[in-house]
């Protein structure tokens, strides 16, 4: 952490990065106090991340070549590749997660993220109630996945749910158990989570759209293209940065799912039907079975996955700050 | 949810004739509004839904049904709720989480934003990167060995009293601002480089401590971009579900949101009672999203769209 603590002093000896200096210069001589409260209060929030972020991310990879009990450090062993090569042949879970993390990507690709882009396009115009429309749609995504999984379990309710209420198979015989039945409970979470994801994305993709210079749609018009046509070859290719966002946005939730799979599968971790890479992790830290090796085998899967996406995040948006440097 | 799959679909014939004229002149618009109305509709059913079963008493809903005409409406759910399961104990958890942790979060990322917009060295983008990535580990990757480390990491007596950063409200207040700190120091850097240099420049000729700089130029220049990370903060702190879960022992110690999980079966023992202690732990969000709607969005858009 000291690095930080001298970093003022070092880049004026030094010029660093050649195109900022003529424009960014300025007077700069930091005393020993300036230095002082910038490394405090960079450092702290530093330390804070190294310790508790990055620190047990490196400890998973770490972790997840190793068997240990998570007692004693002393009982750590070095056991290299045993528990991937574990999980991917004697681990019968592992690969329904993989699977359902795969649904639950395509689903949500396919299905919510294209509606609420879709609904984001119907919005961005003047029309009268839009700001009420928006509210209501976006309204599930300022609750919490606990909550919004309570409440769908109350409409999932096999014997007393609104769903089966409706559909008139709540009588018994004829019962549905949305949540139960593991060929269907997976899709029942989905709907759950597609009802707040399509808001998310409504949202992002109007803020876009304001940026967007309506000249270009008029135009577009003009040449006789249709509401679709200007949309796909005119809205849709000039927005590639908040595509992008969209994108990432997607593919982290549907990796991160945890919470409303966690509260409608009943809070006992992993179910048949609904096992998630998340949800296998936190199967493995506590608990007599617990296996510290294989959650950290999982974790480091779900973190190389999840930094292709994370690196494309940053690549779109710091590629920009390079530009204007 | 066929419905979502169906209008696209049935979409081309309305927009073709409106979106030139849509900006000057609004025409008739009773396709869209009945499609958008409906929509809207349907996405408020299961809150509404929620209310319903709310609101009516456990015997009418046992003879009748849940899909059922009410022959009365009463708020006792929410009282047995409130009372049996001790739901104010949980929420004054949730209130000594929420509030130091943004509090915290904001402070922080707003130095480390600050440093990083206005002090240009080799590795600004490096040390912005390593936040904002940190962000975007999903919880699950990290939460292992952190719980490992939270269980080796003593405290003492008086700010926990298993001695632990384990079961402690500190932890989960630290690994808040930790993780949230990317986010915000993104949006708030982003935030300061609109500001002119000029600003700051300046109060250094006239030789003005950076720490004045910080606190009494740049801090109070932020203040729309902090009211919007501080709704959303609030908002997004108070619903965690996941650090809680994990990081604190069952009991009467994790906030309302992680609460929720086990206080249904136990106390939330049948549906009417599950929706009114689902609706109460909405309530704060509901009520800060409703009064701050357009800080809380654009929270969320000027990070993510920019």
């Amino acid at each position: 952490m000291t690095s930080t603590l001298e970093a003022p002093e070092e880049p004026a000896t030094t010029p660093a990065a050649p195109p900022v200096p003529a424009r960014r210069r300025r007077p700069r001589r930091l005393g020993l106090r300036d230095r002082l409260f910038l490394g405090v209060i960079v450092g702290v929030p530093l330390l804070a991340l190294l310790i508790f972020v990055w620190l047990p991310a490196l400890a998973s990879f770490a972790l997840s070549f190793t068997s240990w009990d998570g007692l004693s450090l002393s009982e750590i062993d070095w056991i290299g590749w045993a528990n991937y090569r574990e999980i991917f042949t004697n681990y019968p879970p592992f690969w329904p997660a993989v699977q359902h993390n795969v649904i639950w990507l395509l689903f949500t690709a396919l299905l919510p993220t294209p509606f609420g882009i879709f609904l984001a396009y119907q919005l961005d115009r003047k029309i009268r109630f839009t700001r009420i429309y928006q509210t209501a749609i976006f309204l599930p995504m300022v609750l919490s996945l606990a909550v919004v999984g309570l409440i769908w379990e109350i409409i999932y309710n096999p014997d007393n749910g609104l769903l089966n209420g409706i559909i008139g198979a709540a009588s018994p015989g004829t019962h549905i158990d949305w949540l139960g039945d593991p060929d269907l409970n997976l899709w029942a979470v989905l709907v759950a989570s597609a009802w707040r994801h399509t808001g998310y994305i409504m949202i992002l993709y109007l803020a876009g759209l304001k940026g967007f210079d309506p000249a270009l749609k008029e135009a577009a018009a003009l040449d006789g293209a249709n509401g679709r046509q200007t949309f796909l070859r005119v809205v849709f290719p000039a927005l590639k940065p908040v595509n992008i966002v969209i994108l990432v946005v997607t593919a982290m939730e549907s990796l991160r799912a945890f919470d409303i799979v966690y509260v409608l599968g009943g809070g006992i971790g992993s179910k048949p039907g609904m096992e998630l890479l998340s949800l296998l992790i936190t199967d493995n830290i506590v608990g007599e079975t617990s296996h510290i090796g294989y959650g950290s085998a999982i974790a480091v899967i779900m973190l190389l996955v999840s930094l292709t996406a994370i690196c494309t995040f940053l690549v779109q948006n710091f590629r920009k700050d390079k530009e204007e440097a | 949810m066929s419905a979502t799959a169906t209008p696209p679909a049935a979409r081309p014939r309305a927009p073709q004739d409106t979106p030139p004229a849509g900006r000057s002149r609004p025409r008739r618009q009773t396709g869209r509004h009945l499609f958008l109305g409906g929509i809207s509709l349907l996405w408020l059913v299961p809150l509404l839904w929620a209310m319903y079963t709310s609101l009516r008493p456990y015997e009418d809903t046992a003879k009748n049904g849940y899909l059922s005409w009410p022959s009365g409406l009463s708020l006792d759910n929410f009282t047995d709720a409130w009372a049996q399961s001790g739901l104010a104990h949980f929420f004054w958890n949730s209130v000594l989480v929420t509030v130091p942790a943004v509090l915290g979060t904001l402070f922080f990322s707003a130095a480390v934003a600050f440093y990083v917009s206005r002090f240009d060295f080799r590795w600004n983008i490096a040390l912005l990167m390593l936040f904002t990535a940190g962000n975007l580990l999903p919880a699950q990757v990290l939460i292992t060995p952190l719980y490992r480390l939270y269980l080796q990491w003593n405290l003492p007596g008086w700010m926990s009293d298993s001695f632990l950063l384990y079961n402690s409200y500190w932890g989960i207040i630290v690994i808040h601002i930790a993780y949230q700190c990317g986010f915000c120091t993104f949006v708030l850097s982003n935030y300061m480089k609109t500001i002119p240099k000029e600003i700051t420049e300046a109060a250094l000729v006239d030789g003005a401590p950076v720490w004045r700089q910080f606190f009494q130029i740049v801090l109070p220049l932020c203040r729309p971009a902090f009211a919007a990370l501080a709704t959303l903060e609030s908002i997004w702190i108070y619903n965690d579900f996941f650090w809680p879960l994990v990081l604190i022992e069952t009991g009467d110690k994790r906030p309302v949101t992680s609460a929720l999980a086990s206080l249904e079966g136990q106390y939330f023992t049948n549906p009417n009672l599950i929706a009114a202690g689902a609706l109460m732990t909405a309530i704060p969000t509901l009520i800060v999203y409703f009064a701050l709607q357009r800080q809380f969005i654009s929270g969320l858009t000027i990070g993510a769209g920019k």
